[in-house]
């Protein structure tokens, strides 16, 4: 993304981008905190056709709301690393040792040291499944350990 | 009557009345200023109600006015901020300065009122007021379209060229002759190039100097800095302005902000003096025979900073309607043109000077503005018939 930087003085800073869908935006930030953001005309890209004025509190707030998943996603990826842990996300396909059978029954947390930590089904998190919990073709488990413990546990899905 | 009870009775039905029409003014939506100079005007030497006893204190309060209308201008400006666009736009400030210089230049000439009118009247026909057109950007939130910075940075660089000009000035009005006024203005640049190196060096040191977490203390500091620089500027013969001016770009950061706040309301007041006494020591009866060439040199403005607003956005790759819209933006003119024929006034270099300023602001201070909100309509009107033949 190009951001052109361009002062306005007197009032303080602009920054304009053109979005991938070819749409121009502005946020000006004036010296007193509070911001503007600008939309531009579709077809003069000179004029402005919307100016919504923030506080300083909303414009914060704003700038959560648009950070927020990416944040959350790259703090996920931090506490991975950090731990030396990895998760993986394996799926049942339905020729599968363990389609129909019980998470007990893989016994991954004995033999492997990485748990299975959710299964998502038809687009929905099962958190912290039971090991009376049965498996189905189209799961997806997520493990979380060691790179070699949840590679076993890949190996005991997919193989028995 | 006591005398200083008169005083304070034409005081308050001065600044009462002023009140009174600065809520019309908000009420319309346009520059009180006008207004302004025509109370002067009623109030003065052969208006309707002459005022007698309040003269010296209008007069003070005037000087006041001046001084804090350039600090506070000053004070909207950091020091970077003014050398990159002296370094980015000087090609466009200077066809704004022929451009719009000109008509003042030929107009004094023209009238045979010499040399030294011709300079004050290109003064007056050059420079945008920039309070105006920073309200209007605001007003009509223009201040997100593309050709803002290049209408604000025309503003930026003509008060780059009120620091040279007013000194110029300053020593032609004392006329001394040609070497007293090359060394005015010698100490001029000295001065002004001493306080650009002060603020970009020791900014900071001044700033703390200044800084107090008490605003009463923070607000008698600058105010007085201000009026000592200024003394100090005049004392020099650069004119007491330009060292307000330089005082408010030499501060910048939290105590700039902080002082603009606190001194804004102080400058109202005063520059609303200000604008009363220049009205007060016009004549009304100077105005109709003037009133023509007035008119002439407003449409000649307005035309010439049309022409630098198209001139200057277009080179910045913008199309029709922003360059009509940076146009309009200019014409306004108001506080500082008042201020430059005040000097002149001031050294009488013609009787029919300050009319005529008078007369002009009033044009253009009113039309400007409704020349702005007229212009983007305007714009696509000629653009949609021009695309349908």
């Amino acid at each position: 993304m190009d951001v052109e930087r361009t002062t306005l003085p007197g009032i303080g800073l602009r920054h304009t981008f053109t979005s991938e869908r070819g749409r121009r935006i502005a946020v000006i930030s004036h010296r007193s905190g509070h911001r503007d953001v600008v939309i531009y005309d579709r077809a003069d890209p000179d004029t402005a056709t919307e100016t919504v004025s923030l506080s300083r509190d909303e414009a914060d707030g704003m700038a959560e709301l648009l950070a927020t998943s990416r944040v959350e996603e790259r703090l996920a990826e931090l506490s991975r690393q950090a731990e030396g842990l990895t998760s993986e996300q394996i799926a049942i396909t339905t020729g599968s040792p363990y389609d129909g059978r019980t998470l007990g029954d893989t016994g991954a947390r004995s033999r492997t040291g990485a748990s299975i930590v959710a299964v998502v089904r038809n687009g929905e998190v099962i958190a912290s499944p039971r090991p009376d919990f049965r498996f189905r073709g189209g799961d997806v488990v997520v493990v979380v350990g060691t790179a070699d413990g949840t590679a076993a546990v890949a190996e005991i899905l997919t193989d028995g | 009557m006591h005398s200083s009870a008169l005083l304070l009775f034409e005081l308050g039905a001065i600044v009462l009345g002023l009140g009174l029409l600065g809520a019309v003014s908000v009420r319309f939506g346009f520059s009180p200023i006008p207004l302004y100079l025509l109370a002067g005007l009623a109030f003065g030497q052969g208006g309707l109600v002459p005022l007698a006893t309040s003269d010296a204190f209008i007069s003070a309060g005037a000087e006041i006015g001046v001084i804090l209308l350039l600090f506070t201008l000053g004070l909207e400006y950091t020091t970077t901020e003014l050398v990159t666009t002296l370094r980015r736009s000087a090609p466009v400030g200077l066809v704004d300065l022929v451009l719009n210089a000109a008509p003042g230049v030929a107009a004094g000439f023209l009238l045979g009122w010499g040399p030294i009118a011709a300079v004050v009247l290109g003064g007056v026909t050059y420079v945008t007021s920039s309070g105006i057109t920073a309200k209007l950007l605001g007003d009509l939130d223009w201040i997100g379209h593309r050709e803002t910075p290049v209408v604000l940075s025309l503003l930026v660089l003509e008060d780059l060229a009120m620091i040279a000009y007013l000194p110029i000035l300053a020593a032609l009005l004392v006329g001394t002759g040609p070497l007293d006024a090359a060394a005015t203005l010698g100490v001029a640049a000295v001065a002004v190039t001493v306080v650009l190196v002060v603020s970009l060096r020791f900014g900071r040191r001044v700033e703390s100097f200044l800084h107090s977490p008490s605003e009463e203390v923070l607000l008698l500091k600058v105010f007085g800095t201000t009026l000592l620089v200024a003394g100090a500027a005049q004392s020099l013969q650069v004119s007491a302005a330009v060292g307000a001016f330089l005082v408010g770009v030499v501060l910048s950061g939290p105590v700039a902000h902080t002082a603009h706040t606190l001194i804004t309301p102080l400058r109202d007041l005063f520059a609303a003096v200000f604008f009363v006494f220049f009205g007060f020591s016009t004549n009304p009866a100077d105005l109709p025979p003037v009133a023509a060439i007035a008119a002439l040199l407003a449409a000649a403005g307005i035309l010439t900073k049309l022409a630098t607003g198209w001139i200057a956005a277009s080179r910045a790759g913008i199309g029709p309607i922003g360059r009509a819209r940076a146009g309009a933006a200019l014409i306004p003119r108001g506080e500082f043109n008042i201020v430059i024929a005040g000097l002149a006034v001031a050294a009488n270099v013609h009787p029919d000077l300050g009319a005529l300023a008078a007369a002009y602001v009033l044009i253009l201070a009113i039309t400007g503005p409704l020349a702005a909100r007229a212009a983007e309509p305007l714009a696509r009107l000629v653009r949609q018939r021009h695309d349908g033949a």
